[in-house]
């Protein structure tokens, strides 16, 4: 049968819908899908709010093939529903990583270029789209190549998988010389030491982990975490998995988090350290623990993810504020730079800094996102749709100038609307102003 | 495939793996296309084993080849096989042969037409017979004369438990497990006399496109853990396993109801 009704949910869980899904295991079968009942695709559903929910969807999770790889080039085609994680796995050890790695392992191919991720090297090597040589839509029509000149590519990339089902893709690798990380981790003190610190970073991958919790004089501090792949000397330290989730009895109440963070921050000496990690442990720290969303109970949880420009550090300082008057956030906060964007309308890096927060479902953690999302609009920043479960129409379509052309012609090439998602629809993504 | 397990049996396989050398293992799957046939080539990827995926969807199979070479395969080509057309079975047979070291087989082939519309045209059970038994079965006769004359090798054929008892909503495709499982018995058979081996395997229901959006699916296995299971079984020269394990518990209970109820019931 082609049709099964499951209930999905974004990764924050608060919002879910009941959905007729497909799931072709063959590109014969996408195909044919694709021209018989146009319907968005979906990856692994590693989305938190509703960019990955529809009421019919195709799934991609089978197409899930290597179908070509040249050790030489570093050139790879892959199927939509192949993990980055999985590629990860396999390539390091040949010296390749996907270019691209967003935090976690789980997300497609597909779900990297719709979303147009960016990873811990944003600031030298761009966001994921612009490592595709070329890809495979599915249309009614059959399928049509695209190639990263084309304009429907920068309709795609970043485009919520409103130009249809992306089948297979071109990607280009990045080389590295070895399969484990180097890691140095130095305390921030403050928000104006870390945006420095991240500015001055030239370390290949670089993220900050940022204490929430904090007010006043120690608001924005946090771990600087510089990496760089490096070879195997030490073997994988079990001591340097550094997964803040493994806290034993975790409560996400305000004091035990603000304890938590306070000793999270204190296992780095004050002179800093360097420690030795697996791949996979430095870029998808929380995927071992599978299903961790549900540590936040039934009602879920939202992420809010915005990025400032670089001379908006004043917005970023009151967002941390209310953040930490408010003692709603979890341990999971992160603070990073960006480097330029890739010009592609609905793609959301572009240059400054980026700040995700997690905040467990309550009335509180609604109103504290209506102001962070204003705040984000008043500061000519933007919020990440693929985090996003609370903004308002009018919101998105000031943070995305490009959103009216990119859906004219969206619209051009899907009048009936067949691809639209819940988080479109939510946002009126497509309508015309 | 794995190092031999140190049961009486493996002895002539032993043998035979020094005689060959060090050639990789050669498996001939046959319906390569279907999602359990898949996660058992890559399993047997991920060990270095050369692979034969026939089937009749050359893109599928050419995909699939290019992933198992990705991952490790000593070889993966597709190869055209159609289980109601015996013509292609003798290039099979022919690449099989020029294979060097220890030749196995795996057969996940099989149809289940909706007994509606196989009673409604009856002339659909022909179809259904050939992709689950007879096409097969033809290619493996073949086949064993390969292992017999290496004195060893592994042929795993996914039966069903439909096949071990007759219900109304699927009794052809029954029929035909049935008449497969019982073959491979026969086969496994003639085969332990030559060190070679036979599994069968009996899945409950597995996640793949032909339960996708069936109603009443429950405890519905990923084809991966099947895979893991198979390949387990084949090291351990496991004669019948029923996967999910507890398959084989349940169909105890449904062939254990009395016919004068079974017959009554719709299950
Ligand atoms: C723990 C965690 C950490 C994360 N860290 C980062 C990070 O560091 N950087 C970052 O950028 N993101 C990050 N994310 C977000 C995640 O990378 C994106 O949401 C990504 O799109 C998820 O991929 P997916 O395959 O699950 O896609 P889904 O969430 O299923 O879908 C996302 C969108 O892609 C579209 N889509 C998916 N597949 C296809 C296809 N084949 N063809 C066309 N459209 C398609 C869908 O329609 C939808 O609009 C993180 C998420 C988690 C859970
Ligand atoms: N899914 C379950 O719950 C379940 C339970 C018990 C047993 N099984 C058995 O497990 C095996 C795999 O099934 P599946 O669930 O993965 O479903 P599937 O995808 O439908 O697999 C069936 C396979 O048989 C092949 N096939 C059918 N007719 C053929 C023919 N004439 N010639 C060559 N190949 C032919 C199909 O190839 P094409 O691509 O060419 O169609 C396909 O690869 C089948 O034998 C099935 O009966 C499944």
């Amino acid at each position: 049968m082609t049709w099964a009704t499951r209930e999905i949910a974004g990764w924050g869980r608060v919002l879910r819908a009941e959905a007729a899904l497909a799931r072709p295991e063959r590109q014969r079968t996408a195909r044919a899908l694709a021209e018989s009942a146009p319907v968005p695709a979906l990856g692994r559903r590693r989305s938190y709010g509703d960019a990955c929910l529809a009421d019919r969807a195709m799934l991609t999770e089978r197409l899930d093939r290597v179908l070509a790889f040249d050790p030489e080039t570093g050139t790879l085609e892959a199927e939509s529903g192949v993990m980055l994680g999985d590629l990860a796995a396999r390539l390091a050890p040949q010296g390749w990583l996907p270019p691209v790695m967003p935090g976690t392992g789980f997300a497609t191919v597909g779900g990297a270029i719709a979303m147009d991720v960016h990873g811990k090297n944003h600031h030298h090597a761009g966001a994921f789209a612009a490592h595709v040589d070329r890809l495979t839509l599915a249309t009614p029509g059959g399928p049509v190549e695209v190639t990263s000149d084309d304009p429907l590519f920068a309709l795609t990339a970043g485009g919520l998988g409103q130009t249809g089902p992306i089948l297979k893709a071109t990607i280009r690798l990045a080389r590295v010389r070895g399969d484990v990380m180097m890691v140095t981790e130095r305390r921030m003190a403050g928000l104006d030491t870390f945006c420095d610190a991240l500015d001055a970073s030239d370390a290949p991958y670089t993220v900050g982990w940022i204490d929430a919790t904090a007010t006043g004089p120690a608001l924005g501090r946090g771990i600087l975490e510089e990496g760089e792949v490096a070879k195997g000397l030490v073997p994988p330290a079990r001591r340097g998995r550094t997964v803040p989730l493994d806290a034993p009895g975790f409560a996400l109440s305000a004091p035990v988090v603000r304890t938590f963070n306070a000793a999270y921050l204190r296992r780095v000496p004050a002179r800093g350290r360097t420690v030795v990690r697996p791949i996979a442990d430095y870029f998808f720290p929380l995927d071992k623990i599978h299903d961790w969303n549900r540590l936040y109970g039934k009602r879920g949880f939202h992420q809010f993810q915005c990025v400032v420009p670089m001379d908006a550090r004043g917005a970023l300082r009151a967002m941390l504020e209310r953040i930490g008057k408010a003692g709603l956030a979890s341990p999971l906060a992160v603070l990073k730079r960006l480097g330029p964007g890739a010009g592609h309308p609905m793609s959301f890096p572009v240059e400054g800094y980026t700040l995700a927060v997690d905040l467990p479902a309550s009335d509180g953690a609604d109103r504290l996102l209506g102001v962070l999302n204003a705040a984000t609009v008043e500061a000519g920043g933007r919020v990440y749709l693929a985090k996003d479960s609370s903004l308002t129409a009018q919101q998105a379509h000031a943070m995305y100038p490009g959103r009216a052309a990119w859906a004219e012609a969206i619209n051009a090439r899907d009048p009936e609307r067949a691809y639209e998602t819940a988080l479109v629809r939510r946002l009126r993504l497509r309508e015309p102003s | 495939m794995s190092a031999p397990e140190s049961t009486p049996e493996s002895a002539p396989e032993r043998a035979a793996e020094s005689a060959t050398g060090s050639a990789p293992e050669t498996w001939l799957v046959l319906g390569a296309s279907s999602a359990m046939a898949r996660a058992l080539a890559r399993a047997l990827a991920n060990e270095g084993a050369a692979l034969i995926l026939a089937g009749r969807d050359d893109d599928d199979l050419a995909a699939l080849a290019a992933d198992c070479r990705f991952r490790g395969a000593a070889s993966a080509e597709p190869l055209r096989w159609d289980a109601r057309d015996p013509a292609t079975i003798a290039p099979l047979i022919a690449r099989l042969e020029r294979a060097e070291g220890k030749v196995s087989a795996a057969v996940f082939a099989g149809s289940m037409p909706p007994q509606a519309e196989i009673d409604a045209d009856p002339a659909l059970i022909d179809g259904v017979a050939a992709d689950s038994f007879t096409g097969p079965a033809q290619v493996l006769s073949r086949v064993a004369p390969l292992i017999e004359a290496r004195g060893a090798g592994t042929i795993v054929g996914v039966a069903s438990v439909a096949g071990d008892r007759g219900r109304v909503g699927n009794y052809v495709y029954g029929a035909a497990k049935s008449a497969f499982a019982t073959y491979l018995s026969g086969l496994r058979n003639r085969l332990n006399r030559a060190g070679g081996h036979v599994v069968t395997v009996k899945p409950g229901f597995v996640d793949t496109a032909m339960t996708w959006g069936l109603p009443g699916m429950f405890l519905v296995a990923p084809p991966e853990a099947v895979a893991a299971s198979i390949l387990k079984a084949a090291r351990r020269r496991r004669n019948v396993i029923y996967t999910p394990f507890f398959w084989r518990y349940i169909m105890m209970i449904i062939r254990a109801v009395p016919e004068p109820i079974f017959k009554k019931l719709s299950i």
